[in-house]
């Protein structure tokens, strides 16, 4: 008979070994189900990872903005408000960013400060949009995980109302998107050739400044008690409706803050191209790197190499749905290989 | 063979950790009859019920139903065929749903919904008994008093004979308190058998025919309700053997009025008046002790004091400045130690290291940080706090969810204690500590007087009530029934005033 015992406390080890292991039984799954499917796994595999390898630029180009996302994702999961919309709040920020950089007065059109405005517009943008959800859920206890998801749609149709109608350039020969941004509202390439830019050092930054906000500071500290428990928080003075609120809008802003470098860095013009999977992509990355900062920041870089390989695989000859497939087994088995980690499993004779 | 409806001999039930919550319990159920379980929150009145209704398996004792021996597979499923059924606290009602969708829920009908076979079936029901609801309504449009009757009818339609209802009363106005027996009592002339558990004697000795009284998990005894009174069941409830020293023997110079009370109300969570113009004060090196049996308004009364529930009516003072509308952050400014009655869920955070839990109260303070936590001042002060009250921990940074509940309560008592409070709210704070750590936590309280701190102290053991107070109220559905010097009152006073007497009457 097999017996499930709770654990007391899960060692170091497992924290860090489940993941690892969970990630390996994933590819190893994902393999034999593309042996069975008749595909060239190996092939596969290779184009995956050793692809991400040689385009090392265009992995971090994507980790940038799952990295932002997943940081404010995170410091709403953290307080157990489970912000369903990052999506939604990017786009909302791309919005917001294209806005500025579109209509922005003449005299700053090739100011140095034209990129940091744009990024305050989609951080507030961002904040404000998610505290639709974040308000409802404070004031009047309405489930947030249904707003922020709906709103998504919202801000999707949004998007594309804007680039069909009111925004759309001039100069797009009739295409739905708007015209491209000044010069001066491009984040700049690091190097010479390829895509990495200087969204690059802002994603670092947002890293180790919510490493510190979360784990080390006052702020940080009500979140955690208020995640573990809203009596607690209560019988400790901390008001729940503020946090919520608070918390809410930084979620949101640093999915705004994603969108505008995304419009500013790589697009450098609104245009509908959307993929609103990457808001529940920096779900699964929250959730593999258990809420940590430092540990998105290095979870990102390898979901980084899975978004990447989806635009890789085609080229291959393979069809991107792989990518997906590894993804989701991924998220999967490290649900899974979290219950081994909270859970102990005996065999006992009867 | 007697021909009791149910009858359950020497009862055993131990939970894991030992806890005894059952032990060599006799009941038995006459036809027709509403028998009332008396005893105190704990008493094991539930834990018996829940045997009955085939929720547990008892681990000794045996069990009949109509004189059947009941043996093998038995669980909620087989407790209804046999014609037991339950009316939890918490109706399960499911509340979009009308009246004859809920009971349709769960029971084995025709494939294809019926209304029209239901709804004739209730009104047979309603009928028989006169219990009157329409079938159409839609529970959310009930009132809770009719929700309850929606409850009983559905025991009824799933065809049981002998009906349990866990405390009954605690959610209903008075008026549909007496409506709600009225109806029991039709139903018992119908062969209803009605077990009803509850903690308010009034009701006990005006509704019920024959009472059993349990404590610690003991049925004490089956008494007829004609034959007793409100003073031999307070006895029984509480237990009357006070062998127990006054911990608190030397005498310590009254200071001024550290908190005073003027006639204040509140609610409980039910909307339902908790707090019903409650009036008193502590002065510093005094304690005041609340004794009354749990749910008669001790969590309301820790609530309105410390900010985490409105004061609807009156007002709380603190050294004669009101504080009445003061939110929970400004009476912990104001150096008010609270020791509340959930350990787990409210006094600390489980999965939180034990540093965090040790700066709930003082995160704010500066000499923690400003901006980001100082680690260096947090594990110091933590380290102080395990060190002064020896709490036994592999070390600070563990999760004090593998701490044993008196260490727990040692930490709850050092962090409340930390800062040099002026006055403690301790609610029931040695409720399932073993003797040492009861003792220690006694000693500390003893030590805050003798500090000239003011400490409001409620109970439910005499015991501890007799042992550790200057002064005791005693509070009764949400009302003070009386203030007396501890050491000069009689028990049995106190005893009766539990049970609802007024101090002029004891």
């Amino acid at each position: 008979m097999i017996k499930v015992e709770k654990r007391l406390e899960t060692p170091k080890y497992l924290l860090v070994l489940t993941p690892i292991l969970s990630v390996l039984v994933a590819i190893l799954f994902s393999s034999i189900l593309l042996l069975v499917t008749g595909e060239d796994a190996i092939k596969a595999l290779d184009t995956i990872f050793g692809g991400s390898l040689i385009n090392w630029q265009e992995v971090l180009v994507n980790s940038i903005t799952l990295v932002i996302l997943s940081i404010g994702v995170a410091v709403a999961f953290k307080m157990v408000i489970w912000n369903i919309g990052a999506a939604g709040q990017m786009m909302i920020g791309m919005i917001c960013a294209a806005g500025v950089a579109l209509f922005v007065p003449i005299a700053l059109k090739d100011s140095i400060f034209l990129i940091p405005l744009m990024a305050l517009a989609a951080v507030i943008g961002g904040g404000l949009w998610a505290l639709i959800s974040g308000g409802a859920k404070a004031i009047w206890n309405v489930n947030e995980v249904i707003t922020s998801l709906l709103l998504n749609y919202v801000a999707l149709y949004l998007l594309q109302f804007l680039v069909f109608g009111p925004w759309k350039g001039v100069t797009t020969s009739g295409f739905p998107q708007s015209d491209p941004f000044p010069a001066a509202a491009k984040i700049a390439t690091i190097f010479p050739t390829g895509r990495l830019h200087y969204g690059l050092f802002v994603a670092i930054a947002v890293v180790i400044i919510f490493y510190f906000l979360l784990n080390k500071s006052r702020w940080g500290y009500e979140i955690r008690v208020i995640g573990e428990g809203r009596n607690v928080a209560r019988y400790g003075g901390m008001s729940l409706a503020k946090n919520i609120i608070v918390a809410m809008f930084v979620s949101g802003g640093l999915a705004g803050l994603a969108g505008a470098i995304h419009v500013s860095a790589l697009e450098g013009r609104l245009s509908p191209h959307m993929n609103t999977d990457i808001g529940y992509t920096a779900i699964i990355v929250v959730w593999l790197s258990r809420l940590h900062p430092l540990v998105i920041g290095v979870v990102s870089v390898f979901m980084g190499a899975l978004l990447f390989a989806e635009t890789n695989l085609p080229a291959a000859g393979i069809p991107y749905e792989i990518a997906k497939l590894l993804q989701g087994s991924i998220l999967f088995f490290v649900i899974a290989g979290d219950f081994f980690s909270r859970y102990k499993v005996k065999f006992v004779k009867e | 063979m007697s021909n009791a409806v149910v009858e359950m001999k020497g009862i055993r039930k131990v939970f894991p950790g030992d806890v005894v919550a059952n032990d060599k319990v006799d009941l038995t159920i006459e036809p027709g009859e509403i028998h009332a379980l008396l005893g105190e929150n704990g008493a094991g009145k539930s834990t018996l019920m829940n045997i009955l209704t085939g929720l547990y398996k008892q681990d000794g004792g045996e069990l009949f139903v109509n004189g059947e021996k009941i043996e093998g597979k038995y669980g909620p499923k087989e407790a209804i065929e046999m014609g037991i059924g339950m009316v939890h606290q918490n109706f399960r009602l499911v509340k979009p749903f009308t009246v004859s969708e809920n009971m349709a829920l769960g029971t084995k009908g025709k494939f294809l919904y019926d209304s029209k076979d239901i709804e004739k079936k209730i009104e047979e029901i309603s009928k028989k008994f006169q219990l009157q609801i329409s079938p159409k309504a839609k529970i959310w449009q009930l009132s809770i008093g009719e929700q309850q009757r929606v409850e009983i009818i559905k025991m009824l339609y799933r065809g049981a004979e002998i009906l349990i209802m866990d405390e009954p009363t605690a959610v209903l106005t008075p008026q549909e308190v007496k409506g709600l027996f009225d109806i029991l009592r039709s139903m018992t002339k119908k062969g209803i058998s009605i077990i009803f558990i509850t903690h308010k004697m009034h009701e006990v000795l005006s509704y019920a025919d024959r009472i059993t009284v349990l404590r610690g998990g003991v049925a004490l005894k089956t008494i007829s309700a004609k034959d007793t009174n409100d003073r031999e069941l307070a006895d029984l409830m509480v237990g009357r053997q006070l062998d127990a020293k006054r911990m608190i023997t030397d005498e310590v110079p009254l200071g001024d009025v550290v908190l005073r009370l003027d006639k204040v109300n509140a609610r409980n969570d039910k909307g339902l008046l908790a707090l019903d113009d409650v009036s008193f004060e502590i002065k510093g090196g005094e304690i005041l002790g609340i004794a009354g049996v749990a749910g008669n308004g001790q969590k309301e009364l820790s609530e309105v004091i410390t900010g985490l529930r409105k004061v609807t009516k009156g007002n709380i003072f603190f050294k004669n400045e009101d504080i009445t509308k003061e939110c929970v952050q400004d009476i912990i400014d104001r150096n008010v130690a609270f020791i509340p009655e959930d350990r787990h869920g409210m006094g600390l955070a489980n999965n939180l290291p034990a540093t965090d839990n040790a700066i709930l109260k003082s995160y704010r303070n500066k000499k923690f940080g400003s901006f980001l936590l100082q680690k260096k001042a947090i594990n110091e002060a933590t380290q102080k706090m395990v060190d002064d009250f020896d709490i036994k921990i592999p070390n600070i940074h563990c999760n004090v969810k593998l701490m044993s509940g008196g260490n727990l309560q040692k930490l709850i008592l050092a962090r409340e204690t930390f800062e040099n409070p002026e006055l403690i709210i301790a609610v029931y704070p040695v409720r399932g500590l073993d003797v040492g750590a009861i003792d220690y936590v006694h000693q500390r309280l003893a030590e805050e007087r003798k500090k000239g701190k003011a400490v409001l102290l409620i109970s439910e053991d005499l015991e501890e009530i007799y042992k550790m107070t200057d002064r005791v109220a005693v509070l009764y559905e949400g009302k003070i029934m009386g203030i007396v010097n501890t050491d000069t009152t009689d028990i049995n006073d106190l005893g009766l005033m539990m049970s609802g007497a007024k101090r002029s009457e004891a």
